[in-house]
């Protein structure tokens, strides 16, 4: 009878054991720290759910159909804030991705290019629009502002991903032609990266969709003043001709912009 | 070459692209800019001063906003660190709680389709709902506090993990799968010994991408009621005190670039 058994099991190293050791204490103090510093009132919270339940949940089911009007010029908004914003992003995130691109611009312009766009990305979108609100005042098109700032950040970082890893045997093929640096733009690196740069542009109006239906919350225009006065008055059929119209909304255009994208690349 | 023409217009060099690609991207071109110029009217139309106005009116209110008050910074610190706390339970709950939508939503493990369908539309659903959106209605459900925040989160993140995650199940290699399974391996045995070892880098380092994207979130909950730093942000902006929003603004903006830098060592140590 042959003898079946397990291989045996590597030997961890001193060094390995006392890293996961230190890990292991290091996320166990984090939970500490965490459950020590956050404090639920569990009676109060279980009261309020008791009371509210009964009135919030039925009434967000039966959508108040009346302001179907105004809940889809409010939704139009929305759609309107996230495309302007997405498309001067789309426009604002390509010199900035070739400055932060390593194989385009020089090694010390990359990592500046690279810092601005984690640092433009480090503000959350309803952060940018706070800002704008105060800037512009309370309209949609500071709404359009932020989305565009926020989603430079992000479409600036894919961009630069994209140009990062074209084909570079192209270009050198054409510089070696002597051809000079617009024309290899154009010709090398351009057809390389377009449809790529739709796509992600695309990808990005999408999220935008999302991002956009929440920022009337601080004043910047669109769905998400609708969304704060219904709460605050309570009105909870509303909320839920909202909520539809936002489920609705964003689920036709993440599927027309799958198709679409499906078709590019 | 005799002539001045640039060979781009030249007429006899073909085109590398019909005609009708090229009358059907002008014509996308110029339907996206109408919708844009459209776009950029209807935002505009209730601004006053026009765009003129609010470049001038941006910088007397960026000047407001400067120097920030970093004398606050004692005081916000607590409410900071509940924030990163929400987010840090709100991950783990919403990491415990993808694992049994992930796999009943990867049609690798998932065999039985009509399943498979209603877990993905539930997912999809999730997904369309923004996280303030959440948040307020969750709100309005258990008052103001943490609680509603931290739910918001969970649900949100909920959403996003459970997608990448099925589709991290979906890419893994099957024959070890089907290995466990012709050697007589159970469900759950072929998912335990089979599947985690695939998955387990993968889904560590998702798990600290959303956690990134949980501290973003969480940050800006506030606003509606939901507890965190946004709370004491939304007070001072009502009460037009610049100077100690700007500090809270750039406290939030060092604490999340932070998050962030330590989050991607680490993921990259882990793939």
């Amino acid at each position: 009878m042959e003898n079946y058994s397990l291989p045996p099991k590597p030997k961890n190293s001193l060094w390995k054991k006392i890293k996961t050791i230190v890990i292991t204490l290091l996320v166990i103090g984090l939970y500490v720290w965490t459950f020590t510093g956050i404090d639920i009132e569990w009676s109060r919270v279980i009261e309020r759910a008791l009371n509210n339940f009964q009135r919030v949940i039925p009434k967000l089911l039966s959508p108040d159909w009346s302001a179907t009007s105004e809940v889809a010029l409010a939704m139009l908004e929305t759609v309107f804030i996230a495309f302007a914003g997405s498309l001067m992003a789309a426009i604002l995130a390509v010199p900035i991705a070739f400055l932060a691109a390593n194989n385009m611009m020089g090694k010390y312009l990359s990592v500046i290019g690279k810092w601005i766009l984690s640092a433009v990305r480090a503000f959350p979108d309803i952060i940018l629009a706070i800002l704008f609100v105060v800037a512009v005042g309370p309209n949609a098109f500071a709404g359009v502002l932020a989305i565009a700032i926020g989603s430079t950040g992000m479409l600036g970082k894919m961009f630069s991903e994209i140009i990062e890893s074209i084909d570079m045997d192209i270009v050198e093929a054409m510089q070696a032609n002597g051809a000079n640096r617009i024309q290899i733009l154009f010709y090398a690196v351009m057809p390389q990266i377009i449809p790529e740069f739709l796509s992600y542009a695309i990808y990005r109006f999408e999220v935008d969709i999302r991002a956009s239906s929440i920022l009337g919350i601080v004043g910047a225009g669109g769905i998400g003043t609708m969304i704060i006065f219904a709460s605050n008055n309570r009105n909870w059929n509303e909320m839920g001709t909202i909520l539809l119209a936002i489920i609705i909304v964003v689920t036709i255009i993440d599927f027309a912009s799958a198709r679409i994208r499906r078709k590019i690349v | 070459m005799t002539k001045e023409k640039p060979s781009l217009t030249a007429d006899k060099t073909p085109s590398i692209y019909p005609a009708k690609t090229k009358m059907q991207v002008t014509l996308i071109f110029f339907v996206i800019i109408g919708i844009y110029l459209f776009s950029m009217y209807w935002t505009q139309r209730e601004m006053v001063g026009g765009i003129g106005g609010a470049l001038g009116n941006m910088y007397v209110v960026i000047e407001k906003f400067f120097p920030p008050n970093f004398a606050v910074l004692p005081a916000i610190w607590e409410p900071m660190a509940q924030t990163i706390q929400m987010a840090i339970l709100a991950t783990t709950v919403s990491a415990i709680l993808t694992v049994p939508l992930a796999l009943l939503s990867a049609q690798n493990v998932t065999t039985f389709k009509p399943l498979y369908y209603l877990t993905r539309t539930f997912l999809n659903i999730l997904r369309t709902i923004p996280d303030l959106v959440l948040a307020v209605l969750f709100v309005g459900l258990f008052g103001i506090g943490l609680f509603p925040g931290i739910l918001a989160l969970i649900v949100f993140s909920l959403g996003i993990l459970a997608k990448l995650i099925s589709e991290t199940i979906e890419s893994v290699d099957m024959n070890p799968m089907e290995a466990m399974r012709a050697s007589g391996g159970n469900t759950l045995q072929v998912i335990w010994y089979a599947l985690v070892p695939q998955v387990a880098p993968q889904f560590a380092s998702l798990v600290l991408y959303v956690f990134e994207i949980n501290i973003r979130a969480s940050v800006v909950l506030g606003l509606v009621g939901a507890g965190g730093i946004g709370l004491i942000l939304n007070q001072q902006l009502g009460f037009y005190n610049y100077p100690n929003a700007m500090a809270i603004i750039i406290l939030i903006f060092v604490v999340v670039i932070v998050i962030e830098f330590i989050s991607n060592k680490i993921r990259e140590a882990l793939l």
